[in-house]
């Protein structure tokens, strides 16, 4: 943990971004809480919806419901059509350079289990090694975890700095002939920082290892792009990115998902069926195993619509000005203590308050109507990484506000009177 | 609204700062742990039964102003009790703060744990207040371990 000073003050926000215009958007940021304007600072954990996203789903279900694939009939037709677009969609979003290279899953955890499963049975033997990074969320621990203990292969961690940055030196010595996979975080859920993720694959290309990449956290909060970034495996959540809960994106090199086995067995997922023998359809097909959510992937294809009509340049500039600003306004309340200080950071604040447990922190908080989450975030180790039980955490999304930053930091400082 | 100073007396907040009988007992011959996984509050209890009386009783742990007032409290309040009769104050104080059906009628009648009567409007927090109750029962009933989950 590090204390920081005050840093200088932030720069004026930036005019060309208009913020109130982009949440009118969000239906639900008009809503009030515990009597107070609710001011939604847990984007990290999800985010909210604009009303083309809501819309796309009642109207597929008004209109549009049928099973894909198959049917003859008119419905499943435009069903299908709506089902494959949101997959196209979803290629343009993260450039990949084929459609067919984007699997839907339910959400990031699902896409992991899904790479741990099917490169861990194929690719992964006794005595083989899979590295994570000492920052990694649980959904990109345990799945290893499990697939090593079952193959005989072991987890190795690639350490982290006391400012929350990765170790690429000892990463580099890290990497053997044993290491099989490298699996790291885009963007940390609990400390903000931001991997460098196009140096992390070419170091690990370099000796033909795969790297798979959490993206659950920086989809929503800069453009993403597979190619540049080199990796071979991507997973995206598509709550986390203003689409809806239950479906979620895993990108994968089109020569890797054929080469690797199906994750689950089911209807769509075969080419042909016998009591003897089964073959297996070709990718997406083959991992995408029983009906999926198909509204939730035409929900997430409005979402990815409505980030492609946003001028993102512009909505990552804002964002920064309000971390800079939030970082500004807590560091000025006594006892404030910042956990993740890296260099390059996006979107989360995560903080203690010396002397108060962060539950009291947010309950507190949360009768001023600020919604911020406190916790070890899904990342135990990262807590017992920094020596502390848990963490609150503000994070933030392009439609919040200098206003809504300094109702936090006002409500901060209210638990800092009432606990003295 | 719920008030915060319904939630967070001065008594809470005073046990927090300086928790009683926060010391692990030598002569302790039941122990549990209780954790609350969401939260991450920890306590581990140290309770010298002698026949069946709470002879002495201490804790040791971490976690929000809630859990570690509560379990402050707690152990002034069973020390010197049958534990039946904390068993049924146990039952007394849970459906305080959850709502329950045999809450007392005025909090009052548990004397200092009356202080948790305004976690009933906060519950998200009706675990934290309950964690050091939970393994007291754990402890009496010769069990290592609980967690609110």
């Amino acid at each position: 943990m590090t204390t920081r000073a005050a840093p200088a003050p932030a720069r004026p926000a930036p005019v060309a971004f208009d913020v109130e215009r982009v949440r009118a958007a969000f239906p639900i940021l008009a809503r009030r809480v515990n009597g107070k304007p609710l001011v939604y600072l847990d984007n990290a954990a999800t985010s909210q919806k604009p009303r083309s996203v809501i819309d796309a789903i009642g109207r597929y279900y008004e209109n549009e419901n049928a099973n894909i694939h198959r049917g003859v009939y008119y419905l499943s037709s435009r069903a299908t059509e709506a089902y494959e677009g949101a997959r196209e969609k979803a290629r343009a979003f993260l450039n990949a350079r084929e459609a067919r290279e984007m699997i839907f899953v339910r959400g990031t955890t699902e896409a992991v289990n899904l790479v741990a499963s099917s490169f861990g049975h194929a690719r992964l033997q006794r005595g083989d090694e899979v590295l994570v990074s000492a920052m990694e969320h649980h959904s990109n621990i345990v799945p290893w975890q499990m697939i090593c203990a079952e193959r005989g292969a072991t987890l190795r961690v690639i350490p982290m700095t006391r400012s929350g940055e990765l170790l690429l030196d000892e990463y580099e010595r890290l990497l053997s002939p044993r290491t099989k996979l490298v699996a790291v975080v885009h963007l940390s859920n609990s400390l903000g920082t931001i991997n460098p993720i196009a140096e992390i694959a070419a170091r690990a290309h370099a000796r033909g290892v795969p790297v798979l990449v959490d993206g659950a956290q920086a989809a929503q909060h800069m453009p993403v792009d597979v190619q540049a970034l080199g990796c071979d495996f991507y997973t995206v959540s598509g709550h986390k990115m203003f689409g809806p809960t239950g479906i979620g994106l895993l990108y994968g090199r089109a020569d890797l998902l054929e080469a690797l086995p199906p994750y689950q067995g089911g209807g769509d997922m075969i080419r042909s069926v016998t009591f003897a023998k089964t073959t297996y359809a070709s990718i997406p097909a083959k991992f995408e195993a029983g009906t999926p959510h198909i509204a939730g992937a035409i929900g997430l294809g409005a979402a990815i619509d409505y980030l492609a009509g946003l001028d993102r340049t512009a909505a990552v500039a804002h964002e920064a000005d309000l971390l800079a600003y939030a970082e500004q306004r807590l560091a000025a309340v006594p006892g404030v203590r910042f956990v993740g200080t890296a260099a390059r950071r996006a979107g989360v604040l995560s903080f203690v308050l010396e002397g108060v447990h962060a539950h009291d922190v947010g309950t507190i908080v949360d009768q001023e109507g600020v919604a911020i989450r406190t916790g070890h975030h899904c990342t135990q180790p990262v807590m017992e990484f920094f020596g502390v039980p848990a963490t609150a955490r503000a994070s933030f999304a392009f439609y919040n506000t200098r206003a809504e930053v300094d109702a936090l930091a006002a409500a901060v400082a209210k638990v800092r009177e009432l606990f003295g | 609204m719920a008030d915060l100073r319904e939630l967070y007396q001065q008594t809470i907040l005073e046990h927090n700062r300086s928790p009683r009988n926060f010391k692990k007992l030598a002569t302790a011959n039941r122990t549990a742990e209780g954790d609350n996984p969401l939260c991450g509050d920890h306590i581990t209890l140290y309770v010298r039964l002698d026949g069946d009386v709470i002879g002495e009783i201490g804790f040791q742990g971490a976690g929000c102003a809630i859990s570690q007032a509560s379990a402050s409290l707690m152990t002034q309040a069973v020390q010197g009790k049958t534990s039946a009769a904390a068993e049924a104050l146990f039952h007394q104080f849970h459906d305080m703060v959850a709502g329950g059906p045999d809450a007392p009628a005025d909090p009052k009648t548990l004397g200092k744990l009356a202080a948790f009567a305004g976690v009933r409007e906060f519950p998200a927090r009706v675990k934290c207040a309950n964690l050091s109750w939970h393994t007291l029962h754990a402890a009496l009933q010769s069990q290592a371990s609980v967690t609110t989950e």
